[in-house]
Order: structure tokens, then C-alpha cells, then sequence
């Protein structure tokens, strides 16, 4: 199968084993730019492994992952580094900031990566904090700050360089109700007014019924609800 | 109380229970509580040590102390002094002669060795018999007959043997050959060694150990942000504050009690190597060091009790909560000024004794080692208040940098602590490197092996004839040039003189090696100048006056000769033989000394090697046993000692690399710790993008900064402490650069190692797989 | 929920009698509520009528009870698409989604799919019910949430029976 007409980010026949376990087994995925797709499915159905294949974090034992044309098992570590850098921002659900930064520091971070100087990372990265409703942490740590403003403090993160992918995996997962909805909202507000596309991982429904349409992976197989109906 | 001996007990179980990796923690700390247990029990065995040794020197004195000569009886022996130097060690030497069946056997002897037969130390035995003893066996030609026992001897390594002569009588002197009754003296006049070894002794204890102590204090420490897991897992289900306190102690004391079993092992394996280490010419039977029971028990019972205490004291700011642990409030800003205190202290207890060195005066033991340590833990103090004041201070840089800084920032005291044992290490080594350095070069003085002149005088037997000895050591092998000159002393009264002056005889040609002359003839007198030892020379000759040859025996029989001064003296210069012994007064051809004085006078054969002959100066020293067993020739230019040296500064080098080994093991394991509770952090970075390279970079500048901080810091405290120490024996003051490199190096390199053996397991946990959760 | 589609299932792995069919849905879904017998003879002839069944014999002994039905192909097209059309999201849907998933292990269908989709009809739901959350005003808000948790309990349902079909699979079987 070739990558659906129009997508940005694709997977064919996907598959991926750690040691015994049998994690990824012939899933397909593709999502087009601005779309907020959720991945769900059970706990071990896959659905994680999913999302760090496509987001080149993972190599697939077998299987084709194609972004924006580009075949991703012809890259290399390097370059799949530097697209994760460049082009692709993450959300996860815990203990992804930096302990030792300030919170604008931790921002920065992702542009600093890229050659950035650090005042114009900086400067950048308080716009998406105040985007965020966080710019008010800005010399804050991480550990100081709540689990709702810490994952506020993520997405900014993960969007700081502009990304055309959002990678979330469970971005509410530690938050309440009440906070899990706020990131939620500001997350998918956030991404559709870049048009960049998400890829969100969860179990729960109320967080995927914040996307446009729904993956299920199960015993790492996919299934694209909305070609299937 | 049995509720203490229930919690400590707990806290041991919990130590042992961690798993491989508790395993390993405990092991660590054991070492490192072991090497320290077995320095303090070689420490409190060493003034043990000392006195056996001076009991045994006492009891085999043969010296008559006595002003009447002992007649001949049933019960006497004739000793000759025969003690020899072989490669620039003392072989101690003793001819015995019994008179009666009741004759003293001299300690750890058996049997009197027959003419022609020695008996010789364990040491002697090995040297003789091998290819190294080739030489000392042409001039020992004695059959061994047996070995003298521990009793007879003061160190392992001691060369010594008694061999059996006849027709010693005629040979008293009172000197190298006399008649004695016993072995041994009554009143022992204790030899306290040397202040300068002793020092030297108690620095390297105090540096050796310091450090082993800052490791441990560190060490009962590992595995912090676990254990404060369980503990306060354990405050969950019920336990109060102190019992916690107690079980995490108990933790600690496992490693300790561990500890102590491995010191009494590493304590019995130090002292058979004791056994076989000689230093400066020192060396110890293991036997001798045996501390006494009373300083045992109490490091069997401190050692343990310490690391107890190091926990409580470790835990005092502190709250383990049922949640979790509190570290009370922010750690406030440290203070500099007590943490100079401790080695401003600490040169101030050493300050009183620079100089003392010179008097050959004692340094007082507590001052010396309480000012050595005091300075040494210092570092340990000043290096927190350092890392943090430089810490805050470094600001921008590329990414690895900016992490590195960040996370130091925040715990800067951890840092601090991890590198604390290899600063104190290498602050120890590089002082004690550059004691060992100086003391060296004051021992055996090193000049440069002179490019002319002679090397060696040989003294002729009075009354033996000059010639035939002089042809004899000609013919020796590695013998270039020898030629004779006779000394005496001129004074100014026949009888009771008070002013002398030195006068030396010899032929035109020897007098020539000895000044420099414009021409000379038999029957000239000159007066050599320069800075040598003239005594009153410019007092007493004064022409027309008439001086006495000096009878040095007192011998009544011998009658002075008189001498009146010339007119006419040439001033001669010295050559380089005679500025190197001090020669000066005046120089006499033969013809110019009045008849009879030549009784007055002793001889001595002045030898120029050949360079190429390597042992040439054993061949001499052959040929002058055989020429007079009972007189040493005098080495007339000191040999250095560099290989010597070069032993003991590798046998440091490798303490402290072993001292730095086990630092650099325990900053792996709390380093590798570290990084496994930030494995979701790491996967995290990766997940967006971070170079791999970034972030082995920014662990890498995490240990370099406060490891190169250490020994910026250490390297000044080192060359400080060696300065002073220096100062205390009086040294002249001169820094091994090359080994204070080769220290700071070597705490580089366990750096370095650390931070490459860290990075495969970084590189693993950097694996994505750190971001599976399911 | 759907006795006649259900009954029509229970006969789609072979012919049985009325009060043989009254007895299977009895034992796999009546619980504490047995089918009365009048609902079965008047289902059996509603779908007769409706030509989803067939009379395949008659017992001597005459009377309705006495008849056994088969099933025809056009009930077989029925029960299935029966089974492929999600129910519309509302409360209290667990008892026909169970009858759907039971009758699909029995005849050998999907139970998978069919929660599957379930799943994708409720998410559309939620979809629209957050889409309006996020552009209405607060009591907007409050409306939405109750229906999207009372939607979410449903979804947690799917995602449990999924996770033990296997079980499930086992127990019908017997």
C-alpha cells in the first residue's frame, strides 16, 4: 500500500517484537497535516510503540513509515534526530522536563538544540508559555510548579519549534479531569492554529474525543475506524 | 535498648537485601572501611614496632663501654668490626673469636662459627646465593653454616653475618677489634629514630588515611535517594523518626562490621609485605608489628561506631516522612570562614615546628598528624564553598554546558562530596611526593658523579707497607689511577696542643692531585688554600716557630716529632679532590718531614674509577677487605640514590592510584545510580531530538567541572602542605612538578574512566525503550 | 433491545424448537427476566410472516410449540447487519450490546468488530458533544460533560468486554 494521497505522516504493514513480546504486527497508520488523530487501545495493545515508530524514536523490525515523502528507514539515527528536532514535537505523560532548568529554559530547550541563541530561544519559547497560560512560571523549576502547569509547560515545549507533527503519548494521563481538559484544549487549539498535526496517544475516551478521528490498536494491529465504517 | 539492637539489626538486613547492587555498595564501603581499619591497626603497631627493633639493637651491642681493657678469661670473646657496604647497602659484619667455653653467644646465634665459617641473616643468605651476590661472595668467601635467627636481627631485609676468626688478640685496639664479656647493655640508650622518618612515617599514615576516611563518610552514603525510598517506605507502615534513623544507621554498619573483618585481613597481608619493604634502611620483621590488643579493640569498636555516627550526623538536616524524604529547607549559602578554619588550623599546628629538622629535634606526634589531617580535610570543607561559589557563577554555553552547569547548581554539594576523596587523595599524594623528594636528596646528597677526581680513598694498615698496598689495589679491576697521600696534624705544644693545623704528605705527583702547584720539587712545603677545614693553620704557622706532630693514639710509647716552619711556603689552590673532602693546612713532599713522623701519620690510597667498569667500586672495596678487614674505604663522592627514589615515588604512586580506584569505583556506582533514576528524562531528550553526543557531553562537564575545581584546589593544598613539611626537616624547598602533574593526572584519568565506563549504561538507558511504561 | 433479531441469531447455528429457543435465550440472556412463551410464538410468527425463518418440521402432537424453525438466508443478511449497525450512544445500552456480542461469538462472527465500532459510534458522539462544550457557554459545558461521562462509562465497558472476549468466548461456548 502506498501512502494515502494527501498524508503527511504514514506507516504500512508495521511490525516490531521486543524479545518475546509481540508489540507492533502489521499496523497502518496516516494522518494529514492539521488532523488530530487519537491512538487507542488496551495497555500493551502497542499503541506507544506505535508512536515512537512513527515518530523515528523506534525502527520497525519491518513495515515502511513514510513522512512528507521521505521513507524513513533510508535515514539515519542523525537524520531521524534532526527531524525530531525540526519537525516533530512530544508531549509525554511524566518526568520529561528537565529537573535542573527553569521552566523557560526548559522551553527553550528544543531550539536551543537546533543552533538557536539562547536569548531568541528564550524569547520564543515565553511567547508559547504565555499561549499556554504559563508565562507566569517562567523562573519557576519544574519541580515547583503543579502537574497541570508542568504539562502545560511541556506542550509549549513540544510546539516552541513550530513542529508539523505533535507527538502527545498520554499527555493527561497523571492530570485530573478538570486539568486533563484545559491542556487538552490548549493543546488541540494550539496545534490547529499552526495546522500541525497530532498524533495522541490514549486510553481515555474523553481525551480522544478532543481529535478528529480514532485509531484503535489491538494485540498491535490497527484499525482506522473511519475507512472501516 | 533492644529495640536499638531490633533496628540496627533491620538496617543490617535491608543492606544485604538491595540485590547485586546492594551487594555491591556494601562491598565498596568494606573496602574502604578496610583499607582504613587496616592502616589504623599498622598505625598503632608501628611504636610496637619501633621499641622491638631498639631492644634488639640493644641486645646484640657489642661494644666494652669500658675505660680498663678486659683481660683474657674463660668467659670473654674478641669482636672485629668487619662490616662492609655492598652496593650501597651495610652488610654488618662481625669476626668472633671465643676464648673459653663460657664465651657470650651474640642473640639469635647458636653456635660459634669456626675460622673459615659464617653464619649470616636470611637476607645475606638470598643475596650471596644469587647472581647479585656474585662480587660479595669473593669477598665473603666464608662457608655459611647457618643463618642467624629473628632475635639477632632488626629487620627482614637486614644484611648481617658473624663469622669465625683466630689470632684476633694481638689486633685489639679498643676500636675495630676489642674484647668484650656479653652482648648487649644493661641500660639500653634508646635510638629514637630518626624525627625526619618518623615524620615522614606519620604523614604517610595521615595521607593515606584521610582520604580512606572522607571515602568512607562518603561511602556510608550510597545509595541515598533509594534508601531514602525505603525508609520512608518504612515511616508508612509505622515506625517513628528515630527508628528509621537507627535502620538506616544499621545500613551503614553493615558495610562497617564487614569493614573491620576485611581491614584484619588486609592488616595481616600489610604486614607480610611490611616484611619485605626496606625504606631508607629501615625494614621490619612482620612479628614487630603487632599493636597492642588495648588500640585494636578500640578500632574494632570506633570504626563501627563511626559510621554509625557519620549516618546520624549525615541525616541530621533530614526529615523522612511517610511520603517521601524532606530535605530541610534550602541548603542556606555556605560560609567561608569556618571552612578556612580547618587548614588555617591546620598550619598552625605545623607552624611551630619549621625548622626543627635542623636540631634533628622531634616533631611532636599529635601536632604533626592533627596539622596534616586538619589541612588535608580542609579540602574537603573549602571544596563545597568552592564548587558552589564557581558554580553560580558560570553561565552561558552550548546546550551540554548549560545542563551540566544547571544540575550542579542545584546539587552542588553532591558533586562536591563525590569528588572530595580524590582532592584529599591527591593533596595528600603530591605533599607527601614532595617530602619523599626532598628528604631523599637530603639523605643521600645528590650531586652530579664528578667528571674528574677520585672516587674512593682506601685507609692502609699503620705500619703496613704503602707500596705493596698501593700496587695491590692498582692491579684491581675498575682501578684507573690511585695515588697515596699520609695526614697528620701539626700543633703548638709537644704536649698539650691547642691550635693545629692539618698537614699533608705526599710524593710531587700526588701532592699535584691534590693542589694545584707551579712547580714542585722534594723538599717544598706549601700551604693549600681555599674553604676547606684549615682548623688554625693561619695561627699556628708562622715561619721560624717549631710545631709538634700530633700523636692521635695517646699511645705513650710513641714519641712526637718536632717541626720548625720555612721561610719559604708557596700558596697552592685546591684541585677538585681536595675541595671535595675540605682539605687545606699545609702539603709536605716527603724529603721536608722530619724523620720519625711518618709513624704520626695514616695513609690512604685515593682511587680514580674507570667509568666503564660498573662494579669497580665493589672490586675496591674487595681488594680492601683483603688489605684490612677491619676499615671501611670511604666513599669520597656520595652515590645517588635515584633508583631509590624512583621505587618509593612508584610504590606511592600505586597506593594512591589504589586509594583514587576505589574513589573512582564508588563515583561509578553513584553515578550510574544517578543516571538510572533519571532514565525517563533521558528517553525523553532523545524523544525530541537531543543529540546523543549532547548529552554524554554535558555528563562528562557534570564530574569534570568539580573534579577539576578538586584538584586545582588539591594541587594548592599539596604543594602547601609539602612546602611546609619541607620547611619542618629543614629541606631546601623544591617542587616536583612532574609528580604533582603525574597526580592531578592520574585524578583526571579516574575521571575520565568513570565518565567512559558510564557510558555504555547511558547510552543504553538513552535507548528509547526508557519510554516504554507498559 | 431486538428479541426477534436475537432469536433469529440464537437459530442461525440450527434448528431448533420454539421452546428449545425460549430455553437457549433464557439460559444466555434472560437472567432474572425468562422470556415469556407468548413473545417467542408471536416473534416466530411476526418473522415467519417476514420470511426470515422457515417452519423446518412439525412434531406429532400439533400446536405452535410443537414446530421447528430454521433460519432463512434473508434472516442470516438481517442478523447480520443487525449486528454491523452500531446502536445509537445512550445510557443503559449495556444489555443489547451484550445480546450483540454473545450472539456474534455464538455464530462466529466478530465480537471485536463490533465493539470496535460501537466504540467509533460513541467517540463520534463525544466528538460533537466536545465540540459544542468548547464553543458553548458554561451550562453548555456542564450538559456535555454529564452526557460525555455517562458516554465514557459505556466506552470503559467496550474496552473491558474487549479485553475479555477470549473469556467470554469460553463461557458461551459451553
Amino acid at each position: 500500500m502506498n501512502a494515502p494521497a494527501g498524508s503527511l505522516l504514514s506507516a504500512d504493514k508495521l511490525c516490531k517484537t521486543y524479545g518475546p513480546t509481540v508489540a507492533l504486527d502489521g499496523a497502518e497508520f496516516s494522518i494529514h497535516p492539521g488532523e488530530v488523530v487519537a491512538v487507542m487501545g488496551p495497555s500493551g495493545s502497542g499503541k506507544s510503540t506505535l508512536l515512537h515508530c512513527l515518530a523515528g524514536i523506534v525502527t520497525p523490525d519491518s513495515g515502511s513509515i513514510t513522512y512528507n515523502g521521505r521513507e524513513m528507514a533510508t535515514m539515519n539515527d542523525a537524520q531521524r534526530s534532526e527531524l525530531r528536532r525540526t519537525e516533530f514535537g512530544f508531549v509525554f505523560q511524566f518526568g520529561q522536563l528537565v529537573p535542573e532548568l527553569t521552566c523557560v529554559e526548559n522551553v527553550a530547550l528544543p531550539l536551543r538544540l537546533t543552533g538557536t541563541s539562547r536569548k531568541e530561544a528564550e524569547k520564543t519559547a515565553l511567547t508559547w508559555m504565555e499561549r499556554l497560560e504559563v508565562d507566569d512560571l517562567r523562573k519557576k523549576r519544574p519541580g515547583e510548579v503543579s502537574g497541570g502547569q508542568g504539562q502545560r509547560v511541556a506542550v509549549a515545549r513540544a510546539l516552541v519549534t513550530s513542529p508539523r507533527v505533535l507527538f502527545a503519548d498520554e499527555p493527561t494521563g497523571a492530570l485530573d479531569s478538570l486539568n486533563g481538559e484545559r491542556v487538552m484544549e490548549l493543546l488541540t487549539d494550539a496545534a490547529r492554529s499552526t495546522n500541525a498535526a497530532v498524533v495522541l496517544v490514549t486510553h481515555e475516551a474523553r481525551v480522544a474525543a478532543w481529535s478528529d478521528r480514532e485509531i484503535v490498536v489491538r494485540d498491535g494491529k490497527s484499525r482506522d475506524m473511519e475507512r472501516a465504517v | 535498648m533492644r529495640q536499638w539492637v531490633r533496628d540496627l539489626a533491620m538496617g543490617v538486613r535491608f543492606a544485604f537485601a538491595g540485590g547485586r547492587e546492594g551487594w555491591v555498595r556494601v562491598l565498596l564501603t568494606a573496602v574502604g572501611v578496610g583499607l582504613g581499619v587496616a592502616l589504623l591497626l599498622l598505625t598503632t603497631a608501628i611504636p610496637n614496632a619501633m621499641s622491638v627493633r631498639d631492644q634488639r639493637e640493644a641486645a646484640r651491642q657489642d661494644m666494652s663501654y669500658s675505660a680498663t681493657r678486659l683481660k683474657k678469661a674463660d668467659d670473654t670473646l674478641i669482636v672485629g668490626y668487619v662490616t662492609t657496604t655492598y652496593h650501597d647497602k651495610s652488610v654488618r659484619g662481625r669476626e668472633l673469636e671465643p676464648e673459653g667455653s663460657k664465651s657470650p653467644l651474640p642473640p639469635g646465634v647458636s653456635a660459634f662459627p669456626a675460622p673459615g665459617e659464617m653464619v649470616v641473616s636470611p637476607a645475606l643468605k638470598k643475596l650471596l646465593d644469587s647472581a647479585d651476590g656474585k662480587l660479595l661472595r669473593e669477598r665473603l668467601p666464608e662457608r655459611v653454616v647457618g643463618t642467624i635467627g629473628e632475635s639477632g636481627l632488626i629487620g627482614s631485609a637486614e644484611l648481617a653475618f658473624y663469622r669465625g676468626a683466630e689470632g684476633l688478640e694481638s689486633k685489639i685496639n679498643g676500636g675495630n677489634v676489642d674484647r668484650i664479656e656479653r652482648f648487649g647493655t644493661p641500660s639500653p640508650p634508646s635510638d629514637p629514630l630518626d624525627p625526619v622518618l618518623l615524620l615522614l612515617i606519620l604523614v604517610v599514615f595521615a595521607v593515606l588515611l584521610t582520604p580512606v576516611a572522607v571515602f568512607i563518610a562518603a561511602a556510608v552514603r550510597f545509595g541515598g535517594e533509594r534508601r531514602d525510598r525505603r525508609l520512608a517506605a518504612l515511616r508508612l507502615v509505622g515506625s517513628d523518626a528515630r527508628m528509621t534513623r537507627r535502620v538506616a544507621a544499621g545500613e551503614a554498619m553493615a558495610g562497617a562490621v564487614v569493614g573491620l573483618v576485611l581491614g584484619a585481613g588486609f592488616f595481616m597481608i600489610g604486614r607480610q609485605i611490611a616484611g619485605s619493604v626496606e625504606l631508607f634502611d629501615y625494614s621490619f620483621f612482620p612479628s614487630y608489628l603487632n599493636p597492642s590488643p588495648l588500640l585494636a579493640l578500640l578500632v574494632a569498636v570506633a570504626v563501627p561506631a563511626a559510621a554509625v555516627l557519620v549516618t546520624q550526623f549525615a541525616l541530621r538536616g533530614v526529615v523522612i516522612e511517610p511520603l517521601g524524604v524532606v530535605r530541610t529547607a534550602k541548603p542556606s549559602r555556605r560560609r567561608l570562614w569556618w571552612r578556612l578554619l580547618l587548614p588555617v588550623g591546620g598550619l598552625a599546628m605545623l607552624y611551630p615546628m619549621i625548622g626543627q629538622g635542623r636540631e634533628r629535634g622531634n616533631f611532636n606526634q599529635y601536632l604533626t598528624v592533627g596539622g596534616v589531617m586538619l589541612l588535608l580535610v580542609g579540602v574537603t570543607a573549602l571544596l563545597p564553598w568552592i564548587v558552589e561559589a564557581v558554580v553560580s557563577r558560570l553561565g552561558a554555553g552550548p546546550v551540554a554546558w548549560q545542563l551540566a552547569v544547571r544540575r550542579l547548581q542545584l546539587s552542588s554539594g553532591t558533586a562536591a562530596r563525590m569528588v572530595n576523596g580524590i582532592a584529599v587523595a591527591v593533596a595528600g599524594a603530591i605533599a607527601l611526593q614532595m617530602l619523599f623528594a626532598g628528604v631523599d636528596s637530603q639523605y643521600t646528597q645528590r650531586k652530579s658523579e664528578p667528571v674528574s677526581g677520585s672516587e674512593m680513598a682506601v685507609r692502609v694498615t699503620d705500619g703496613s707497607p704503602i707500596a705493596a698496598a698501593e700496587k695491590k689495589v692498582a692491579a684491581t679491576r675498575g682501578v684507573k689511577h690511585v695515588y697515596d697521600i699520609s695526614d697528620g696534624y701539626l700543633g703548638d705544644s709537644r704536649t698539650d696542643p691547642q691550635h693545629f693545623a692539618p698537614v699533608s704528605v705526599g710524593t710531587c705527583a700526588s701532592l699535584r692531585e691534590v693542589a694545584k702547584l707551579p712547580s714542585c720539587r722534594d723538599g717544598d712545603v706549601f700551604a693549600l688554600k681555599g674553604d676547606g677545614y684549615a682548623y688554625e693553620t693561619a695561627d699556628v704557622v708562622k715561619s721560624g716557630k717549631t710545631l709538634w706532630f700530633d700523636d692521635s693514639d695517646d699511645d705513650p710509647t710513641t714519641k712526637t716529632v718536632g717541626w720548625t716552619v720555612p721561610k719559604d711556603i708557596t700558596d697552592a689552590q685546591p684541585t677538585e679532590d681536595s675541595a671535595r673532602i675540605g682539605r687545606a693546612g699545609l702539603l709536605m713532599t716527603p724529603a721536608a718531614l722530619p724523620a720519625g713522623a711518618d709513624r704520626l701519620l695514616t695513609t690512604e690510597l685515593y682511587v680514580r674509577l674507570d667509568k666503564a667498569v660498573a662494579d669497580a667500586r665493589e672490586y675496591v672495596r674487595t681488594t680492601a677487605t683483603r688489605l684490612n678487614p677491619y676499615e671501611e674505604p670511604n666513599e669520597l663522592v656520595s652515590v645517588s640514590r635515584n633508583e631509590n627514589y624512583a621505587a618509593i615515588r612508584g610504590g606511592l604512586f600505586v597506593g594512591a592510584s589504589c586509594v583514587l580506584m576505589l574513589i573512582g569505583a564508588s563515583l561509578l556506582v553513584s553515578q550510574l545510580e544517578q543516571l538510572r533514576e533519571r532514565k525517563k528524562l533521558l528517553s525523553s531528550l532523545i524523544a525530541f531530538g537531543t543529540r546523543r553526543s549532547t548529552l554524554s557531553l554535558s555528563v562528562l562537564w557534570q564530574t569534570a567541572i568539580p573534579v577539576g575545581l578538586g584538584l586545582v584546589l588539591a594541587a594548592t593544598v599539596g604543594l602547601t602542605l609539602g612546602v611546609v613539611l619541607l620547611k619542618m626537616t629543614d629541606t631546601p624547598v623544591s617542587v616536583d612538578w612532574a609528580s604533582v602533574l603525574q597526580m592531578t593526572g592520574a585524578g583526571a584519568a579516574v575521571v575520565l574512566a568513570v565518565t567512559l565506563l558510564s557510558l555504555p549504561p547511558l547510552l543504553r538507558l538513552m535507548r528509547p525503550d526508557g519510554l516504554r511504561t507498559e | 433491545m431486538s428479541i426477534g433479531h436475537t432469536l433469529l441469531g440464537l437459530l442461525e447455528s440450527g434448528p431448533r424448537h420454539g421452546y428449545d429457543l425460549k430455553r437457549a435465550f433464557d439460559e444466555k440472556f434472560g437472567h432474572d427476566r425468562p422470556l415469556h412463551y407468548g413473545q417467542v410464538y408471536s416473534t416466530m410468527s411476526r418473522l415467519l410472516k417476514n420470511g426470515l425463518v422457515e417452519v423446518d418440521g412439525i412434531e406429532p402432537g400439533g400446536g405452535p410449540e410443537r414446530k421447528r424453525y430454521a433460519i432463512t438466508e434473508a434472516g442470516i443478511t438481517d442478523v447480520q447487519q443487525w449486528l454491523a449497525t452500531p446502536e445509537k450512544p445512550e445510557p443503559y445500552l449495556q444489555s443489547t450490546l451484550y445480546t450483540k456480542v454473545v450472539l456474534a461469538l455464538l455464530t462466529h462472527r466478530n465480537a471485536a468488530d463490533i465493539l470496535d465500532s460501537q466504540r467509533s459510534e460513541h467517540l463520534r458522539m463525544m466528538r460533537i458533544l466536545t465540540d459544542r462544550k468548547r464553543k458553548g457557554d458554561l451550562a453548555d459545558q456542564l450538559i456535555c460533560d454529564h452526557a460525555l461521562f455517562h458516554l465514557e462509562a459505556d466506552l470503559r465497558w467496550l474496552e473491558l468486554t474487549a479485553a475479555r472476549l477470549d473469556k467470554l468466548a469460553q463461557v458461551v461456548a459451553k
